[in-house]
């Protein structure tokens, strides 16, 4: 069996054989679980050594007939930002069973549904950055919606299931644009030499450039709404703070970047004139969700609401390193995305862990968290570091990569974007002043730091986040080679700088 | 006078029809003569044991064809056998939920709260008609969709039609609701039949002939009335539109899916379904088709506003019938973009959708039987909040029929949907592709809310319980959720299957 195939059969062997277990063991199914999304850890690690990392075709390919009548395969592949994004997904699962070892107990339902739920989520993550068949991605695109919606809506807080409702019903609505580009594809394919949705092929079609732009936008909203882009956004911040917060990892970390990912391998491969006839509006649209999201994020008293308005901010960032069109910045997106993940990740986990204790997300029930649980605090500074972009953590290569490469062809929306950076400082410096500094607000005094299962979490997390700060080759050796394709193909070059090098 | 020719039948090709009458006629034997306490058990094995056998027989001729099977007044082709299979198993399932004579009136013939209904009950008397009325339902749809000249296919839709109309009538509980059911079905039946009627007349007027291939030749030769063509055409359609509950022709299906028994509910639902579509692709593939100027428009302006209502009336229905009800006039919707494909791809994508959408009706009706309070089923979507908490499975396999009708990935309704707008566009009708998807889209919303009702509310406090299923019952909810989800996963035998076979012959 193919590595890919394999890595995605382990998290659904472990969900069947979860699913044999007794309700009552509850205990047992968590470590099943664990051990599961562990084993696929240490697997996809061992697909990534073997990697070639010099080859910018698809490695570790593998095609069936699927549904013949209609040429769909069940065919998979990786190129780098593939993998990158697949190893980041295989990493953070385990490190959200762990963190998150407790957070199936509010559901509605017993844990073993909750483990199930997470396991048949991996095996979709994974099938999603692995298609090379356009319906194939589809099919995992929508059907991965299923065990969100459930994990939020069953085992979230507060108002659950309108959120997850909300969310659900965005996705839907943005999969159905895809799907009706999908059929075009399947038909204008079926007139240019048979039925087939074959990535590679459907980049040969003939198009008009009016139909082009139109199948491109079908593409492209549904991305936006997952990613998700200004003004597609609102579902996030219900949804990031209802969910519980392995859950919000899970769909911030993973699932939104399906939506980055779907706009670099579709939207760009497919449709290259229409990206760059949209690229003005969308690097608009990006500069506008930079910003955006983070004013709100200054403005957030609700600690999720606050990671998540953080990410629409940073999710501009991608999409701009996405339709920059110079290797630089298709890079430094890539990286974006693996870095997000983790810093996401730390954010989240660790809020997490301040609001169970606490009994409350509101920023201002928190302060000088730094004397009593110093653990606890400094996990959440690193995390917010990562996230604002420091030196020496990881956000801050790959930030600086996507302005560096836009800057050299849209100086303009670089320089605006820049402002970016300046309103992180303060919607994460301003939390962390009131959250951990500070004299120690009543009720407070008796929280506990983090307990050893949570240290073992989250040190893995931040141990990413400052290697790769110091060291980004391993992650951009694997990058940048897939990254220049894409831009090679898109027809572009990247532009000399104009003032530059003596 | 012309000379007497007596009539050659193909038995062997006509099999499954003479089969099933052949049975609907021993259960009325069965009614009238056996005694009282085998009669349930006779019915429900004869009933199953007919359809059955007609199954065999339709799988025993399924590589036949024939246009002389019946001097000329039957076609046997490749579509018309798999709707005929798709019916049978349709029926079968079908009648494992009517076997539940808990829910049928005792003696439909008394006047609800008479004193003659009171006695019947008292003495235990439980008629059980209503399957020799199934048999015959099922003979008449099982006619419908080969039928090759204008009188048979009329004699077909009143044999499917006046059952069903009875039928719709015998619920033990809220009598007076499914009476008014019954009555409006017939009233209305009779009405759209007439135009049915004035319709043939006219398209004999125009070609001279009553069989397809009579009219089809005049169409293609364009020689006659043209007048006359256009008014038969359009008749015609309203007596078939009618059957399928397409808007403005929908206004029954709601009170009648509500008033009846949901097991009939579920048959009449699925079964009339399959056997209406088989109808019009026959009539428009093969008949109408040189034509396609004159009602093709027409047909698709039908259809988008078909989906778009029906999905839009369904997200206010409080009740789960009434919301299926216009579930299955939006599907119907859906189905009609298939006529209006008019290629080999709309054809299998049309046989495919039918059957698979056939069996997630009839499984979700099922459903509908089993959540009940002391005074029946309770069909009130609130008080189905927490069913996912007290019946998990029943509540897990409602959800699964849902997605199907959602159309989400991984279930029947997904291949379904798109094979059948992918044929839609491959034959440039884009604005019904473009209605379709955005109607699935206000669709899944009343599809999910009646999921995170069930799983996601906490239970009222009343008596809602989920019946124990009889054992008829959960074989028709387990066959039919393994092959919602086998048919979203692995469609490719059945595809295959329809694609080879399903050829119109003339």
């Amino acid at each position: 069996m193919n590595y890919l195939t394999l890595i995605m059969a382990i998290p659904l062997l472990g969900a069947a054989l979860i699913a044999t277990l007794p309700q009552s063991k509850s205990l047992l199914a968590k470590q099943f679980a664990l051990g599961t999304t562990l084993i696929a850890a240490v697997a996809t690690i061992f697909m990534t050594t073997k990697f070639e990392r010099s080859n910018t075709a698809l490695q570790f390919v593998e095609s069936y007939d699927w549904i013949k009548a209609f040429g769909i395969k069940y065919a998979v592949g990786v190129d780098g930002i593939a993998l990158v994004l697949i190893l980041m997904t295989a990493l953070l699962t385990p490190i959200v069973v762990l963190a998150g070892w407790n957070e199936s107990e509010g559901g509605r339902w017993s844990t073993k549904t909750f483990y199930i739920l997470i396991l048949v989520l991996q095996t979709m993550s994974f099938g999603v950055f692995a298609a090379t068949d356009v319906f194939l991605f589809y099919v995992f695109f929508e059907a991965m919606l299923v065990p969100v919606y459930f994990l939020i809506g069953g085992y979230g807080s507060g108002e659950r299931s309108a959120a997850a409702v909300k969310f659900l019903l965005y996705s839907l609505f943005g999969g159905l644009l895809m799907l009706a580009s999908i059929i075009a594809l399947y038909v204008l394919s079926g007139e240019q030499g048979g039925h087939t949705f074959d990535i590679e092929a459907l980049s040969q079609l003939e198009m008009s450039s009016t139909t082009q732009n139109l199948l491109f936008l079908g593409f492209f909203i549904a991305f936006a709404i997952k990613a998700p882009l200004f003004p597609f956004h609102t579902w996030l911040p219900d949804a990031a703070k209802s969910a519980t917060p392995g859950t919000s990892v899970l769909l911030l970390g993973v699932l939104d970047k399906v939506g980055t990912f779907g706009m670099i391998r579709y939207c760009l491969s497919i449709f290259p004139e229409a990206s760059k006839t949209f690229t003005p509006l969308i690097i608009t649209l990006s500069v506008i969700s930079i910003l955006y999201g983070a004013f709100l994020a200054i403005g957030a008293k609700d600690i999720k609401r606050l990671i998540a308005y953080t990410s629409i901010s940073h999710f501009g960032f991608i999409t701009l390193g996405i339709f920059a069109m110079t290797t630089q910045a298709q890079s430094g997106a890539t990286l974006y995305m693996f870095n997000h993940g983790f810093s996401t990740a730390a954010l989240f986990l660790v809020a997490g862990w301040m609001i169970s204790r606490r009994g409350s997300s509101t920023i201002a029930d928190f302060g000088g968290l730094q004397r009593v649980t110093p653990v606890m605090a400094w996990s959440f500074f690193i995390a917010g570091m990562s996230s604002l972009a420091l030196p020496g953590l990881s956000s801050f290569v790959s930030e600086f990569l996507v302005l560096v490469g836009t800057f050299t062809r849209y100086p303009v929306a670089a320089v605006i974007a820049t402002f970016g950076i300046v309103l992180a400082a303060l919607y994460i410096l301003i939390p962390v002043q009131r959250a951990l500094h500070g004299p120690t607000e009543p009720g407070n005094e008796n929280l506990k730091d983090l307990n050893l299962r949570e240290k073992i979490a989250i040190a893995p997390v931040i141990a990413v986040i400052v290697v790769l700060g110091f060291y980004p080759s391993p992650a951009l050796n694997i990058i940048n080679p897939a990254a220049a394709q894409v831009v090679s193909q898109m027809g572009f070059t990247d532009p000399l700088p104009t003032h530059g090098g003596k | 006078m012309s000379e007497f020719i007596s009539p050659t039948l193909s038995y062997s090709l006509l099999s499954p029809i003479l089969v099933v009458f052949a049975g609907a006629i021993i259960g009325v034997l069965i009614e009238a003569f056996a005694s009282k306490s085998i009669r349930p058990i006779a019915q429900v094995s004869v009933s199953i044991g007919t359809l059955v056998l007609a199954l065999v027989q339709v799988w025993r001729i399924r590589s036949s064809s024939s246009t002389t099977a019946a001097m000329g007044s039957v076609i046997i082709d490749g579509p018309g056998l798999l709707l005929q299979g798709s019916i049978l198993i349709i029926s079968i399932i079908a009648v494992f939920l009517i076997a539940d004579t808990e829910n049928f009136a005792a003696a439909p013939a008394a006047i609800p709260g008479s004193s003659e209904e009171r006695e019947s009950i008292a003495r235990g008397q439980q008629v059980s008609e209503v399957f020799p009325l199934t048999l015959f339902a099922v003979a008449g749809m099982l006619i419908f969709p080969v039928a090759s000249d204008l009188i048979t296919l009329f004699v077909a839709l009143e044999v499917l039609s006046l059952p069903l109309y009875l039928m719709a009538g015998l619920s033990r509980r809220r009598r007076l609701l499914s009476q008014e059911s019954a009555l409006k079905y017939f009233l209305l039946g009779a009405f759209s039949s007439a135009f049915f009627l004035f319709g043939a007349a006219y398209l004999y007027g125009y070609s001279g002939s009553i069989s397809f291939a009579g009219i089809r030749d005049a169409v293609v030769g364009g020689t006659g009335n043209d007048v006359f063509l256009l008014i038969g055409i359009a008749f015609l359609s309203i007596g078939l539109l009618f059957k399928v509950g397409a808007v403005p022709f929908h206004a029954w299906t709601p009170d009648v899916y509500q008033g009846a028994p949901t097991p009939v509910t579920a048959f009449m639902a699925a079964a009339t379904k399959v056997a209406a579509f088989g109808a019009m692709l026959r009539i428009y593939y093969s008949v109408f088709a040189n034509a396609e100027w004159s009602w093709r428009p027409l047909i698709t302006g039908i259809a988008i506003i078909t989906m778009v209502f029906g999905s839009l009336v369904a997200i206010s229905q409080r009740d789960v019938k009434r919301m299926l009800a216009y579930s299955s006039i939006a599907h119907a919707g859906f189905l009609l973009t298939g006529v209006i494909a008019l290629n080999k791809a709309g054809l299998d994508a049309s046989i495919y959708y039918l059957f698979a959408y056939g069996i997630a009706s009839v499984g979700a009706f099922a459903v509908v039987t089993l959540v009940r309070d002391s005074a029946g089923e309770v069909t009130d979507l609130n008080r189905w909040a927490g069913l996912g908490k007290r019946s998990p499975w029943v509540a897990t396999s409602f959800a699964t029929f849902l997605l199907a009708f959602a159309g989400i990935p991984l279930t029947s309704g997904f291949i379904g949907k798109f094979s059948i707008f992918s044929a839609a566009y491959e034959s440039g009708a884009t604005a019904v592709v473009i209605a379709g998807v955005l109607s699935s889209a206000i669709a899944a919303f009343f599809y999910i809310r009646v999921i995170v009702l069930m799983f996601f509310s906490d239970p009222l406090e009343d008596a809602t319980s989920v019946l124990i299923p009889s054992i008829l019952t959960r074989i028709t909810v387990l066959f039919s959720v393994v092959v919602t989800i086998f048919l979203g996963v692995f469609p490719s035998p059945l595809l295959d299957f329809i694609s080879n076979i399903a050829i119109f012959i003339r």
